[in-house]
This record gives structure tokens, C-alpha cells and sequence, in this order.
């Protein structure tokens, strides 16, 4: 059996002598989208940034198509795993070209010299892929919130990393956006990459991610397809909240009715 | 646009040798003249030229790494700190003995201060508390420095040191000039290969670390260049404000906000900002040869007053 595109075994994260992950096993594969569920503090984002190296675990390891993800090259691992933070934003009102170039710097770019025809081309299929060939040559700041996003979601994208971390990429954003970035990620999984996603809303996690992981009270509540994953049992207990469970086209779309006494 | 700064800094270093009490010292003809030239105007224009270049550089890096567009060694006390460090070595008799003691002084202080601040940063201060940091670094650093010179035996110092400190490139001859320049260099060297990580952080301390950038060891460099380039500047010009503020600020636009495209251009426009601040303190027509800190700071804070104005509002709410 291969190793899988990224793992957490026996994760145990804490902030300030709390516990924020309790003992994490997962295992995440190319070619999926996982989605990323569960009530506010949880431990959603912490799991992302562990992924993603930017955390050190308390116990237990992260690996990285079997290897240690902490003691992986720095150029290595930016090369692997690109991140898109909650709520991503620029200092500086810089070009949205130049932004997305950012993602190369793992490559070895440098964005005071000429960039090279991969870098290039890598910027432009980005731009492509978040429909944003248009903007690319506006300011940041001269952009609505949905373009900004767009031209983030192209950042991360232009690195074209095996493995991609989205920290609630639709958050804010209208119907239109969320959809269309939804289906940018799908697209990145059928690319073959491994596609992680924090999100709050569990009806397009139903609708996009072919595996959801429900965290709740610091550990993993369910972990499968959608429609186990949102069952009853599970996320009512995990929200506290008890949910209508709908289903539209055969997907199930959880409704948040009452929250329980 | 660097070409045409060269060229501007050019026919400023000229007009910095011909400027002064005695106008167009060559002219002389006579071994005066040529000494003017060689062991005056040339160290101070040369002094200029370095001293300016790595203030408009510091205060890029600084803008860069805080990401800050009001930061500047003189606003956020480094250059204070610098200037306290150095007076401690000069009234402990340090500076006598050992020759290098200034500069290095001047150094450690500066590399202090940047220190204290980009901790303050890390835990995530907003635009408005690090300049209240900085108010307070610069608080302390004068305190500091009256409480040495009150100690002095030398009932001169203050006057001596008043003067020294509001900064000026007024005598320094060829000692100075190889006293600090070696340093600047340096630091200089330092921070300008570290553009494309500032270029990262503009998105953020995460995203630039999940794109390789390792903070911490650039954060070791950074310091370690801000200080030496300050330090050193500092140690033998007493405190010159501002220039590491406008420096950035006037060609950020013009290259597009990226903090790496503005580290070149920020140092030849500080450069030529000094070098022409000098020449303009020589012909004002002063009692005394005005201080050519006083100048800078006279020019410059109603230039920080405008950029507070038009910083962008997301910028003064965190």
C-alpha cells in the first residue's frame, strides 16, 4: 500500500496548557476533496495549520507521503502543501498579478527578476482556473471582496502543489463565489490533488466533498462520505443542535432547526 | 527611474564637494583648496551619500518587515536607542581606548531596539501601538541620555551632545568615514537579498512561512542588518529622522507596493535626500550652519502628519 498524500497520527495540539486536538488519526488521499466540519473551537483551523506545518504538535506527527513533515526541507514542504488562510488578505496594495506570483516563490522565484516561462505559465493557468485573467493587472484594494478571494484562491493555486489546505475559502462570500470556488476545488481533486477544506456550511460540504471529517470536542466525531458523516446521531450530538435532515437530489442538506436545552 | 537617481546623486556628490564657506574649492588652485576637497568635503559628501542610502533602506526593510508604511528607525526609537548606546560609549571613556567602540555601540543599541520591537510585532501589534511603542523607546532613550550626561564629570557635555545628537555630517573627516562605512556596507548587504521574503510577508507572517519563508532566522538577519546600518550611521551622525520615512513612501507607488521592488530605489532616494538636505543646511542663511537633523525633521514630520492622514483606514484599525 502507498502512503497517503498527507497524515496526522495520534495529534495532540495545545494552546496555552488547553488541549485543542486530542489524539488525531487521519489519513488523506490524492485525488478528493475532505471537508472539514464541526462547531466553533473544535479545532478545525489548528488541524489545517498542523497540516501545513506552521504548528508544532504537542505529541504524535505529521507526515508527509510517509516522511516527517517537521523535518522536511522548508522549499520542500512550500512546494508540496499550499495553504489558503481564513479570510487571506494583502499588507499592501499590490497587483494582483504580483500576488499570485507570490506562489511561486517556493520555485525559487523572485518577483525583482524576471520570472521564468514555468513561473509564467504556472501564473497565467492560475489566473485561468479562478476565471480572473481580467483582474490580474488591477491593484487588490481596487477589488470586491468576492475578486479578492478569487485572486487568493489563484495564489495558492499558481504554487500547483500536490496538496492543497483552503481555511474556510468561502466564508463571506456570495452564493455565486461559494459555488464557483467549491468548483474549484473539485477541479484541483480531479487534477489529482489532495484537497483539504475547513467549512461551516454543511450543505455545500455535502454537495462537494467526497469525504467529511466532523470534529467536535477536540476529536474526530465521524469521518466518511457525506451522508454518514451528517447523519443524525452524528451532528446533532456534535453542534448541539438538532437539525431537520433534508435531502435534495439524494444529498443530504442538514438544516440547523433548534438548539437542544 | 534608478538611472535617473544615480544621475541625481551624481551631480549632488559634486555639488556636495563645491558647497560651503569656501565655494568651489579646487578653484583655489593651491594645496588649501585640494585639502578641503580631500579631507572635508569628500568624507562628508561621501558620509552623506552612505548615511542616506542606508536610512531610505532601513526604513523599506523596517515598512516591509512590520508591515507598517509609518515605521522608521527615527520614529520608533532605533535610532534613539543607537544614539544613547553611543553616548555611553563616548562618556565611559570606552570610545577613547578602543576605536571601534563608537560604531559598535551604536550597533548593539540599534539591533536592541529593532529586537524589542519585532517581538512587540510578533504578538501582534497593530499600526497604532508600535508607534506608541516607538514613542516610548524614544522616550526612554533621551531620559537615558540626560541621566549620562548629567553623571559626566564634563560640565560641557550636554551642549556637546545636544548638538552631536540632532545630527550632523558637519567635520567628519576620512576617520569617521572608515570608522563606519565598512559597517553600513555590510548591513546593507544583509538586507538587500532578503526582498523576496518581505515580498512574502506582504500576505501575512502564515502564508509567508507556508511559502518557505523561515521568520525567525529572517527576522536573526534583519535585525542584525537594521543594526548595523543604523548603528553605525548613527554613531557618527548623531540622529537623522524622517529620511527612512519619506525615502519608501515616495516611490512605493511607483513600483507597485511590492516591500522587495522598494529596498534599491528607497536607498538611492535616501541618499540623495541627505546629500541634498546637506548642501541645503550650507547655504541657508544661518548664524550657525543649521543641524542637518533639525532639517530632515522639520521636512519630515509634517510628511508623517500626511502619511498618518492618508494611510489606508484598515491599516490605523488593528
Amino acid at each position: 500500500m502507498t502512503a497517503s498524500a498527507i497524515a496526522v497520527r495520534g495529534l495532540v495540539s495545545c494552546r496555552e496548557h488547553a488541549v485543542v486536538l486530542d489524539g488525531l488519526d487521519l489519513a488523506f488521499e490524492a485525488g478528493q476533496v475532505a471537508a472539514i466540519v464541526g462547531p466553533n473551537g473544535a479545532g478545525k483551523t489548528t488541524l489545517l495549520r498542523h497540516l501545513a506545518g506552521l504548528d508544532m504538535p504537542a505529541a504524535g506527527e505529521v507526515e508527509l507521503h510517509g516522511k516527517l513533515l517537521a523535518s522536511l526541507d522548508p522549499a520542500l514542504r512550500a512546494r508540496s502543501i499550499a495553504y489558503l488562510p481564513q479570510a487571506a488578505s494583502a499588507y499592501w496594495p499590490l497587483r494582483a498579478r504580483d500576488i499570485v506570483a507570490l506562489g511561486r516563490l517556493p520555485h525559487g522565484a523572485d518577483l525583482s527578476r524576471p520570472l521564468g516561462s514555468r513561473d509564467t505559465e504556472a501564473i497565467q493557468r492560475a489566473l485561468e482556473r479562478v476565471d480572473g485573467v481580467g483582474l490580474a493587472d488591477r491593484p487588490i484594494d481596487t477589488m470586491s471582496q468576492g475578486e479578492r478571494a478569487r485572486m487568493m484562491m489563484a495564489r495558492a493555486l499558481s504554487t500547483e502543489a500536490p496538496i492543497l489546505l483552503a481555511d474556510e475559502p468561502v466564508a463571506s462570500l456570495d452564493p455565486a463565489y461559494a459555488l464557483e470556488t467549491m468548483k474549484i476545488l473539485r477541479d484541483e481533486a480531479a487534477r489529482g490533488a489532495c484537497v483539504i477544506v475547513v467549512l461551516h456550511d454543511l450543505g455545500l460540504a455535502a454537495r462537494f466533498a467526497d469525504r467529511i471529517v466532523v470534529l467536535a470536542d477536540h476529536k474526530v466525531a465521524a469521518d466518511g462520505p457525506p451522508d454518514m458523516a451528517l447523519a443524525a446521531d452524528v451532528i446533532d450530538a456534535a453542534y448541539g443542535v438538532t437539525f431537520r435532515h433534508v435531502s435534495v437530489d439524494g444529498v443530504p442538506q442538514p438544516v440547523a432547526w433548534e438548539r437542544q436545552e | 527611474m534608478n538611472r535617473w537617481l544615480l544621475l541625481l546623486l551624481a551631480v549632488l556628490f559634486l555639488l556636495s564637494l563645491a558647497v560651503g564657506p569656501a565655494w568651489w574649492p579646487w578653484r583655489l588652485g593651491t594645496d588649501v583648496g585640494w585639502a578641503i576637497v580631500w579631507e572635508l568635503r569628500l568624507p562628508r559628501a561621501t558620509l552623506g551619500l552612505l548615511i542616506g542610502g542606508v536610512l531610505g533602506l532601513s526604513g523599506a526593510v523596517l515598512q516591509g518587515w512590520l508591515r507598517n508604511p509609518l515605521t522608521e528607525p527615527g520614529v520608533i526609537g532605533v535610532s534613539a536607542c543607537a544614539g544613547f548606546a553611543a553616548v555611553c560609549a563616548f562618556y565611559s571613556g570606552l570610545a577613547a581606548t578602543f576605536a571601534l567602540a563608537l560604531p559598535l555601540a551604536g550597533i548593539t543599541g540599534a539591533a536592541i531596539a529593532v529586537a524589542l520591537l519585532m517581538g512587540a510585532v510578533r504578538s501582534g501589534t497593530g499600526t497604532v501601538s508600535l508607534l506608541l511603542m516607538g514613542v516610548a523607546i524614544n522616550a526612554i532613550a533621551a531620559a537615558l541620555i540626560s541621566l549620562v550626561l548629567a553623571l559626566s564629570p564634563n560640565p560641557f557635555a550636554y551642549q556637546e551632545i545636544s548638538l552631536w545628537l540632532a545630527g550632523s555630517i558637519v567635520d567628519r573627516d576620512l576617520h569617521y568615514l572608515a570608522m563606519a562605512a565598512p559597517f553600513m556596507v555590510l548591513g546593507a548587504a544583509i538586507v538587500l537579498g532578503a526582498g523576496r521574503w518581505l515580498d512574502a510577508l506582504s500576505l501575512g507572517e502564515d502564508t509567508a512561512r507556508s511559502l518557505g519563508a523561515d521568520t525567525r532566522s529572517l527576522g536573526l538577519r534583519l535585525t542584525l542588518g537594521v543594526g548595523l546600518m543604523v548603528g553605525a550611521a548613527t554613531s557618527v551622525a548623531g540622529v537623522i529622522g524622517f529620511v527612512g520615512l519619506i525615502a519608501p513612501h515616495l516611490i512605493r507607488a511607483r513600483v507597485g507596493f511590492r516591500p522587495g521592488a522598494t529596498l534599491v530605489p528607497s536607498m538611492l532616494v535616501g541618499a540623495t535626500l541627505v546629500l541634498g538636505a546637506d548642501i541645503v543646511v550650507r547655504l541657508l542663511p544661518t548664524a550657525s550652519e543649521l543641524q542637518l537633523g533639525v532639517f530632515t525633521s522639520l521636512v519630515g514630520a509634517p510628511f508623517l502628519v500626511r502619511a498618518v492622514r492618508k494611510a489606508h483606514a484598515a491599516w490605523l484599525a488593528t
